[in-house]
């Protein structure tokens, strides 16, 4: 174990041996010797075509997947299980239809009892996170009253009202329009850097992974492996026109399609 | 924004503000609200049926005018019949759906949460279903008597399989993503049923209650008319002995009314549950 997250927590050690699910004709190897490490408040997008388990290593570190070879370390504790340290979006917002905005958000905190977190608390912290999310006007609205956008942007707020150390986020804005989708990347760059959270995003755009992370990680499905480990040293706010974006977007995606990579990707950007 | 601009606005509204709304036309040229419709039919019939009975075309003792079976209605009332008749079978459809649904509620939570009950419980539970519910009547009255007993297990039993079916069903179908959440922030299993599998599956129990309902009231029509000495029902039977078809259309009328009327309020109190949901 190193030592990197002494200073700030939410370090995210990765050893994956062998992840397999039963299929018709045996077991699928979805995830095949992963190791990674992720520093203490960095931004990570992982990148892959379908079927390249990307969705699964996220589902691992979530602790909803607890059936693998391996182990994964958070501020060097062994991970096993769901927890509050971690806040998790999925592609659909996952927000209860029953609950307005208010209760969606505060859904985030109601494994927890009254000793471990008092009613003012909740309340403050809905009210901090809802406001992070910029849905102040939206409180008390149900979930059928928003745009897709302001229904992740809910989904955001109750991954972190808990305030986890990591936030995981799946394919969090892939089901949204073009131009919400460039307007959410701005916003969770914008939260990530409010709450220094570490941030892992899995994404098959491979603009928004140059446009996001600090690092890129490249995955190849059959049996899902990381393939490479991009860094992205451009300072933010990102221009997606600029040369050395084009070519480090130009590069992930040689990446993905270098020989032996049978990733399916939608390249529509190139 | 200059004038020529505004000009053309009022221009493009002039033109839009020449072209009149059509009235949606349903009968021709005559314009009648849809509300309005769907009392035509009805009227005409009673009005004929009225207007044929005055002039002595329909024999009273079989089909007795509109008047005379509200004239019966407002007599029944008087002598304070129809408060005992009508007390006796909402008493009896109140208790029986109460113990149909109840145990309704019961089965269909235990075998939608657990498959294991599902798997041990569902095939009887569906094998009894489709044995017709009537058939037991002479099993209930052997075991239980001709008295109230036999007549609320009978509604009791039309009560249950809405409830238990709509219910089981929903609780199975509950989306697994929605239960991810709820593991996710590490909840109970008690804090799982009460936080997301019971207003998940509301809608579905709603209208398992309505359903459960409906056959609690047609289920204490049978009851009564195999065998009471009081209710609706019987006073239908008693209209059927003492040849007075108004006592029987009466009755009817009763019947329709009651039915309606719960199963307006209990879609009342669904609709007050599932508040602001979208539909």
């Amino acid at each position: 174990m190193d030592n990197r997250g002494f200073a700030q927590r939410g370090s995210v050690d990765i050893q994956i041996a062998h992840k397999a699910f039963a299929g018709s004709k045996g077991p699928l190897v979805a995830l095949k010797d992963i190791l990674l490490t992720i520093d203490p408040g960095e931004f990570v997008c992982v990148v892959g075509g379908s079927g390249c388990g990307k969705t699964t290593l996220l589902r691992i570190i979530a602790g909803l997947e607890t059936d693998y070879e391996g182990a994964v370390f958070l501020d060097d504790k062994q991970l096993s299980g769901t927890g509050l340290d971690r806040g998790v979006v999925f592609q659909e917002h996952r927000l209860l239809s029953w609950l307005t905005v208010h209760d969606n958000v505060g859904f985030g905190l109601a494994g927890l009892t009254p000793q471990e977190r008092s009613q003012e608390d909740r309340s403050r912290d809905i009210r901090h996170y809802i406001t992070l999310v910029g849905l102040d006007e939206f409180e008390y609205e149900y979930p059928h009253q928003l745009s897709g956008g302001m229904s992740q942007r809910v989904a955001i707020a109750r991954a972190l009202v808990g305030r986890p150390e990591v936030l995981l986020l799946d394919e969090p804005f892939a089901s949204l329009d073009a131009l919400t989708r460039m307007r959410m990347q701005q916003e969770i760059l914008r939260i990530w850097q409010a709450e220094r959270t570490t941030v892992v995003l899995v994404t098959h755009d491979i603009e928004e992974a140059v446009y996001l992370a600090d690092r890129v990680v490249v995955m190849s499905p059959q049996p899902g492996t990381i393939r490479n480990v991009l860094p992205v040293r451009l300072p933010r706010p990102r221009d997606r026109t600029d040369r050395e974006f084009v070519r480090l977007r130009r590069s992930v995606h040689d990446e993905l399609f270098a020989p032996g990579a049978t990733a399916h990707l939608v390249a529509d950007n190139f | 924004m200059t004038t020529a601009e505004q000009n053309r606005r009022l221009a493009w509204k002039g033109a839009s503000a020449e072209r009149k709304p059509q009235p949606p036309d349903n009968l021709g040229r005559i314009y009648i609200p849809d509300r309005v419709l769907g009392w035509i039919i009805p009227v005409t019939v009673l009005l004929v049926w009225e207007l044929l009975a005055r002039l002595g075309m329909l024999p009273p003792n079989w089909l007795p005018a509109p008047t005379v079976v509200g004239q019966t209605l407002y007599q029944l009332a008087v002598a304070g019949d129809l408060l005992k008749h009508a007390g006796t079978t909402i008493a009896r459809v109140a208790l029986g759906f109460l113990l149909g649904a109840t145990a309704g509620t019961l089965a269909g939570a235990l075998t939608g949460y657990l498959p294991i009950a599902r798997k041990m419980l569902d095939p009887t539970l569906q094998a009894l279903r489709s044995v017709p519910s009537i058939a037991w009547v002479p099993l209930f009255l052997l075991w239980l008597g001709i008295e109230e007993s036999s007549k609320i297990a009978l509604i009791s039993l039309g009560a249950f399989f809405p409830v238990y079916l709509n219910l089981s069903v929903a609780m199975r179908h509950v989306d697994p993503k929605l239960l991810e959440v709820g593991k996710l922030y590490r909840l109970s299993s008690f804090q799982m049923v009460r936080r997301i599998i019971l207003p998940a599956v509301l809608p579905e129990y709603i209208v398992g209650l309505r359903s459960g309902l409906g056959l609690a009231w047609m289920f204490v029509v049978a009851a009564e008319l195999l065998g009471a000495s009081s209710g609706i029902g019987y006073l239908m039977v008693d209209g059927e002995m003492t040849g007075r078809a108004a006592v029987i259309l009466a009755s009817v009328i009763l019947f329709a009314v009651f039915g309606k009327t719960t199963d307006w309020m209990m879609n009342a109190i669904g609709r007050r549950l599932l508040g602001h949901r979208a539909r």
